[in-house]
């Protein structure tokens, strides 16, 4: 059963959902230097807005398609989330000291989750997130589930819509301006807190396409879900050079094959036997990020940040 | 000659720390005007609070019959005022074209931008040769030609310079003046902030000496020139 090409795709998708959440995390840092440690919430939050659009679509309403509705509720409830943290937590505490957004971000993260938790009908528990019925799709010797193609599709999607926008766009033109010198970017006539808002808000959308793909895949959504997601990401982004948006994308392919092949193979290791298996992966992972951090601390595409005039 | 600028008791401080103490000056359009004085005189604080980056604590500024107190630097730059940095501040990871688009950034007129560009090619050749360079890789002297070029992608009404020879060896120095005499004969008015008091004041119709925070002597770039006090304290004469 532990074949190589099921252990690749069951990383790749981990890793999709992986490196959209860590888009949130990277475009923030490399704009205001924060690490928003409520966007895993923020993920959480989206899964539960595209939930509450499943279950208000009538009996028998076909899932492919409610998903692009779902999208659209997750994206909702995502960016007015995200949008809204930073105009009123986080930019009252620009010019502060690090550490107080920083715990402001951690704050944040535990009153999102138990606000869901406490008003979100029956979230006590994990809740029941509509499925693909049907047998998994066997393609390239692996088997894969109906509802996974949704990440392998909106993964590569988002990322070359968004490679679009930073790149060929006004807006996004300046939010690279505004990454690399806020105040000459002013300069240039460039509304930096208004790039500020784009960068929550896309994080946000993206964190919630992968809500959706996290929800297909696991069958479920909880309000604790964000916690463990937003650290592997956050993982990702830091392990793709944080700041560096195809970083976040590879940094999160990178950690979600490296798990996947740990689960699947490290038994097998001679000596390794009692670290093999889904109970071990977390180690694997974070061990992973250290190894990275102690021989390459800029990330697999990080720039060092030595070209300031 | 139509009054393009004017500051009137200008006060601005970084906390409890006053840097400028109330300053009044003009500018008039085709002028090059410019702010002498040594390091922590307050020019740089000045440009910054003209520009918008920083608040006044106190006084008034008028920049083409509008007051600027209170508008935000990004909509400032719209009105017709360009602010190129002291210490250049180009987006080292953008190319050279891209700079220069981010300095129209509130332009629509393609065509136009795209000539404007073409003039900053003309003005300094070397941009043009490695338009498609990463502009932290350019040498200091590029960085500034970059710096200026891009400021005058907005079309600006007033020019202001801060330190453009700062760091820069005496040839680039020499060219980068030189290209401030054709930008002012082409009719660009320009606010000049230099510590290189002899070329800064040889090319300027107004001079104001700044010392700690106060302009303390004003005149015409040459009557300036000759005075004996800025003589001996900035041309380094005994």
């Amino acid at each position: 059963m532990n074949e190589l090409p099921q252990q690749l795709a069951n990383g790749l998708i981990l890793g999709a959902m992986y490196g959209l959440i860590a888009i949130g995390y990277t475009m923030v840092y490399g704009i205001v230097q924060l690490i928003n440690f409520a966007h895993g919430e923020i993920f959480m939050v989206g899964g539960f807005g595209a939930l509450t659009v499943s279950l208000w679509l009538p009996e028998g309403f076909s899932l492919l398609a409610a998903i692009p509705l779902m999208i659209i509720g997750g994206v909702i409830c995502s960016v007015a989330v995200g949008t809204a943290a930073e105009r009123f937590a986080y930019r009252p505490l620009r010019g502060a000291p690090r550490l107080a957004p920083l715990i402001t971000a951690i704050g944040l993260s535990i009153l999102l989750q138990q606000a869901i938790w406490k008003w979100y009908p029956e979230a006590k528990k994990d809740r029941t997130f509509p499925q693909f019925s049907g047998d998994p799709v066997h393609i390239f010797g692996a088997d894969i589930q109906r509802g996974d193609f949704f990440l392998i599709l909106a993964a590569p999607l988002c990322m070359v819509a968004l490679a679009y926008y930073v790149n060929k766009t006004r807006t996004g033109r300046g939010m690279q301006a505004t990454a690399q010198d806020p105040d000459t970017a002013k300069l240039m006539g460039i509304n930096t807190d208004r790039i500020i808002v784009m960068a929550f808000a896309i994080g946000a959308a993206f964190a919630a396409v992968a809500a959706v793909g996290y929800g297909l895949h696991n069958g479920q959504v909880g309000f604790k879900m964000g916690f463990i997601m937003g650290l592997k990401a956050f993982t990702a982004a830091v392990l793709g050079g944080i700041g560096n948006i195809y970083g976040a994308m590879l940094g999160g392919i990178v950690l979600g094959v490296a798990e996947a092949l740990a689960t699947g193979y490290m038994a097998d290791v001679p000596g390794m036997e009692q670290f093999g298996g889904g109970a071990w992966k977390d180690v694997w992972a974070f061990a992973l990020l250290i190894l990275v951090l102690l021989l390459r601390p800029q990330g697999l595409l990080g720039e060092r940040v030595a070209d300031r005039a | 000659m139509t009054t393009l600028l004017e500051v009137e008791d200008l006060r601005v401080a970084y906390g409890k720390i006053e840097a400028v103490k109330g300053i009044s000056f003009s500018v008039e359009a085709g002028q090059v005007v410019t702010l002498i004085g040594t390091n922590g005189a307050g020019k740089t604080t000045t440009l910054r609070t003209l520009s918008g980056l920083l608040k006044p604590l106190a006084g008034k500024i008028m920049f083409d019959g509008q007051p600027l107190n209170g508008i935000p630097a990004h909509k400032i730059v719209a009105l017709g005022l360009a602010h190129s940095p002291e210490g250049r501040h180009i987006f080292p990871r953008l190319t050279i074209t891209e700079n220069l688009q981010l300095g129209a950034y509130l332009r629509d007129d393609k065509a136009g931008i795209e000539k404007d560009i073409q003039r900053a090619y003309d003005l300094f050749p070397i941009l043009g040769e490695r338009r498609k360079q990463a502009a932290g890789t350019l040498s200091g002297g590029e960085q500034q030609m970059l710096a200026m070029g891009r400021a005058l992608m907005s079309r600006p009404k007033l020019l202001m310079l801060d330190e453009p020879s700062m760091g820069l060896s005496p040839i680039m120095m020499q060219k980068i003046m030189q290209t401030i005499s054709e930008l002012k004969a082409q009719g660009t008015t320009i606010l000049l902030v230099e510590q290189n008091a002899q070329a800064a004041l040889s090319l300027a119709d107004q001079g104001h000496v700044m010392e700690v925070g106060n302009i303390v002597l004003s005149g015409t770039g040459q009557d300036l020139l000759h005075d004996e006090s800025v003589r001996k304290a900035y041309l380094g004469e005994d």
